[in-house]
């Protein structure tokens, strides 16, 4: 919905007779991106000289009444920023209730992902359960693994101390598309089902003792979701120990959005997305692993030997640049910042290096703070553009000293069909024309 | 019912005081709040709740219900309640990946799928390729299906289309009745069930045996760390706008913009010091096997009308275009003739296809098709050679 108050939108400023001129007539830099991407021709590169109309002429906004308090009940972003959604990728899945929504990380600044447009990964569809009837039952895989099985309430779960803690969730398939070679444009789509929020929740340690749990036989920890896919996942107890593991309830200072598992869902810090089971209605802690359908039949990883990998749960160090990215167009040449997410379920980060020519050589790229255990870090570079060709590359490092592999180290051991747990470095190749692509080199 | 205007402020001042002096007694703030402080929250759970949650079925059976089911039986749930979404013996890709197929019957002797070594001609790994414990299978089914009415099979149910998932890989006969009794002499029959590992250091904690060592390091080479840098693989230009227009998927300010991609991209530059050489990534790379994930790469060879027509006639294409001639849409000669000169025809016809259209050639809208990006970019590729014979 454009106001009358909003002009053409940039596409419209030339017309394809006037692109045709340009393209004829200026073979360089400019009628390139003009051509690459007609949004790039903003009136700042064809204005003509003299006064910017946008200071003489004073807007609207300048001289009439603006819109009173609580216009909008719940905040929305600005009009402006529609493109920037939650998408899925067309043909990756067939039905709506069994897919993914990937987060636009083009767009996204410093390391919190906006609830928003935090990514979604449904297989069963999603719900917004009433809250006042959603109960969690902790029960034991025998008589004896608990003092006594039990039931709670929000209304006491949200009662015990609590703890707000920043992590990111990726699923362990992200940037599964791009195993064998480069499939999709975007970063939204390579590395989007990433997200990153602050998460309020009580210790899962905490309700464990609380029902008198035996922590010396309970070595596994199942955890079961409410809704119709009734997601399963066996908890690693080594985090439930060490009180990592939260039942969340809080995201972002608000509730949880539905979407992510509206009232309470399990948050198991650097393990991929799918132990965080949303909806969460039972914990068993049990003496033996699972072996539920998804560390079975699913989230399995196959190896060249033919066996697959099982409960293969540590999202491992990665990193990615997030602009300039893959469909973007730098508008000039000169100074830019290169920007992107590090992050590793082993720990924190130590350090990010970046290379502008497909990995020949690398840069320290500087490290912004804050930067916390099994969160995202951003990193940020500069990058003076003369024009040519140009490959970028991001490489990370954490804490335990895992170094983030080049495709070629990765697909050595594994080869190209594991589907899950890719964390190769990205190629972003940079065109003449200040288009770049996605590439793997 | 007390409000607060009522009250003079020297009297809120004492209640104030007075609520200070007596909460260090009523309560034990800055105490650590052990289980014993904790107490009162939450309550015992009773054996009928225990019972209607705790449904999960462990790899050693533990929490499976008696029951029993037989492979005819599961064949009859099978096809009012499963088929549709899995096709009659298992093997429909449509909505969700294949359950049954790519069993050898030595797999089953000696507990691993061949067909998941490099190299073998399996499209796609199936369920039963990847299983290796049966009490999976069989929660899976208790659990969460009918994918739109988990939760409604009886137990018996369960056993019985749990068996003929198992028929239709030739694991069971076909007069086969699986009960909690014979379970584990089935188990002891799944094709891949010495097909996983847990050697591997992606589990936090040492509960699994596995690895305290990751598999894959990278190099922390700063300087000159290579001496050639090849791109080996890249989107082809027919799928630029594959994921819709990327103008509109970045923000309009800043330094950078998306990429208007309903345009051919111009002027991107010879990429002298990065050659291109596609060729470098062998087929056996590039055929990801998939099961969340769909592998958008399309062939750009011939196609030609003899290849094209099962897809044409599954689609039900063929019902609303003739080949030469207008049926309630144009022929696929009209069609192929009005794009030929086109230089995004193939994107664009592909995308027509999945999106649907009205006006271009009357007023009768065509739906949105259920191809999938590769299938509707080869009746795009087909359309734009002229229908090759």
């Amino acid at each position: 919905m454009h106001s009358r108050f909003i002009q053409r939108a940039p596409e419209n400023f030339l017309s394809s007779q006037q692109l045709q001129d340009v393209r004829a007539g200026r073979r360089g830099f400019l009628a390139g991106a003009l051509i690459a991407a007609t949004a790039a021709a903003t009136a700042g590169k064809v204005r003509a000289q003299g006064d910017d109309p946008n200071i003489v002429n004073l807007p609207i906004h300048s001289k009439s009444l603006g819109q009173p308090v609580a216009a909008r009940a719940y905040g929305m972003p600005s009009e402006w920023e529609k493109n920037l959604q939650r998408r899925e990728s067309p043909g990756l899945t067939r039905v709506g209730q069994a897919s993914v929504s990937f987060c636009p990380l083009q767009g996204l600044f410093g390391i919190i992902t906006p609830s928003g447009l935090h990514f979604e990964r449904h297989h069963q569809g999603w719900w917004d359960i009433d809250p006042s009837k959603h109960r969690l039952m902790v029960n034991g895989s025998d008589d004896t693994m608990l003092k006594r099985a039990m039931v709670f309430t929000m209304d006491d779960l949200m009662r015990l101390p609590n703890v707000s803690r920043m992590h990111f969730i990726e699923c362990g398939a992200n940037t599964g598309m791009e195993w064998g070679n480069s499939a999709v444009p975007t970063v939204q789509y390579t590395h989007g089902m990433l997200s990153c929020s602050e998460f309020t929740g009580v210790p899962l340690r905490t309700v464990l003792e609380l029902c008198g749990a035996d922590l010396k036989r309970g070595k596994f920890v199942l955890a079961e979701g409410a809704d119709g896919s009734g997601m399963t996942r066996t908890i690693p107890m080594s985090l439930v120990m060490s009180g990592e593991v939260l039942l969340a309830y809080g995201q972002n200072g608000e509730m949880l959005r539905p979407e992510n598992g509206y009232p309470l869902r399990l948050v198991v810090p650097g393990v991929q997305g799918v132990s965080w089971v949303k909806y969460l209605r039972r914990i068993e802690l049990g003496d033996m692993p699972y072996g539920t359908k998804d560390e079975t039949i699913h989230y399995v990883d196959l190896l060249p030997s033919g066996l697959h990998r099982q409960y293969t749960s540590i999202q491992e160090i990665k990193s990615v640049i997030t602009s300039p990215s893959g469909g973007q167009v730098l508008l000039d040449k000169g100074f830019h910042t290169i920007t992107g997410l590090a992050w590793s379920g082993r720990g924190k980060i130590k350090r990010v290096d970046v290379s502008v020519d497909g990995g020949r050589n690398w840069k320290a790229a500087r490290l912004e703070g804050p930067v916390l255990d099994k969160c995202l870090s951003r990193f940020n570079a500069d990058f003076v553009w003369d024009g040519k060709p140009a490959i970028f590359q991001s490489r990370a490092v954490d804490e335990t000293g895992q170094i983030q592999p080049a495709y070629a180290a990765l697909r050595e051991v594994r080869a190209s069909r594991s589907i899950y747990h890719n964390n190769a470095i990205q190629s972003w190749l940079l065109g003449e024309n200040g288009e770049v692509k996605n590439v793997q080199v | 019912m007390c409000r607060f205007e009522g009250l003079n402020s020297r009297l809120l001042t004492l209640m104030a005081l007075c609520m200070a002096a007596a909460l260090p007694a009523a309560g034990a703030m800055g105490a650590e709040p052990g289980q014993k402080a904790l107490s009162g929250i939450g309550r015992t759970a009773t054996s009928a709740e225990v019972k209607a949650w705790d449904i999960d079925v462990r790899p050693d059976f533990k929490g499976l219900p008696p029951g029993r089911g037989s492979v005819r039986q599961g064949e009859v749930l099978w096809e009012a309640q499963c088929a549709s979404c899995h096709g009659s013996f298992g093997e429909s890709s449509h909505v969700f990946t294949p359950l049954a197929g790519g069993i050898s019957p030595q797999d089953i002797k000696a507990g691993r799928v061949e067909g998941l070594l490099p190299g073998s001609n399996q499209p796609q790994r199936t369920t039963l390729m990847k299983l290796s414990s049966l009490s999976t299978l069989w929660d899976y089914i208790n659990r969460a299906m009918p994918w739109n009415a988990p939760k409604t099979l009886s137990a018996d149910d369960v056993y019985a289309v749990t068996a003929y998932i198992l028929n239709l890989n030739n694991v069971l006969p076909a007069d086969f009745t699986l009960s909690e009794r014979n379970i584990r002499e089935v188990q002891a029959m799944l094709p891949n069930r010495n097909g996983l590992t847990t050697v591997h250091a992606m589990w936090p904690g040492k509960e699994l045996g596995g690895t305290s060592r990751p598999d894959v390091q990278g190099s922390a080479c700063m300087n000159n760390c290579q001496t050639e840098v090849v791109v080996k693989s890249s989107l082809p230009d027919y799928a630029r706008n594959a994921h819709g227009n990327l103008a509109e998927q970045s923000r309009r300010l800043g330094p950078v913009r998306g990429a208007d991609t309903t345009r051919a991209a111009s002027g991107f530059g010879v990429v002298s010091h990065f050659e291109e050489n596609r060729s470098a990534v062998p087929e056996s790379v590039a055929q990801v096997a998939t099961e969340n994930i769909a592998d958008s790469k399309a062939s750009s060879a011939t196609v030609s009308t003899a290849a094209i027509s099962p897809l044409l006639q599954k689609n039900a294409c063929v019902a609303c275009h003739g080949m030469d001639s207008k049926l309630i849409g144009p022929s696929f000669r009209d069609i192929a003739d009005k794009y030929k000169g086109r230089t995004d025809a193939v994107s664009y016809l592909s995308g027509k296809i999945r999106s649907g259209g009205q006006g271009v050639w009357g007023a009768v809208a065509m739906p949105a098709q259920s191809l999938n990006q590769e299938e509707s970019a080869q009746v795009a590729q087909w359309l734009v050679q002229g229908m090759r014979k």
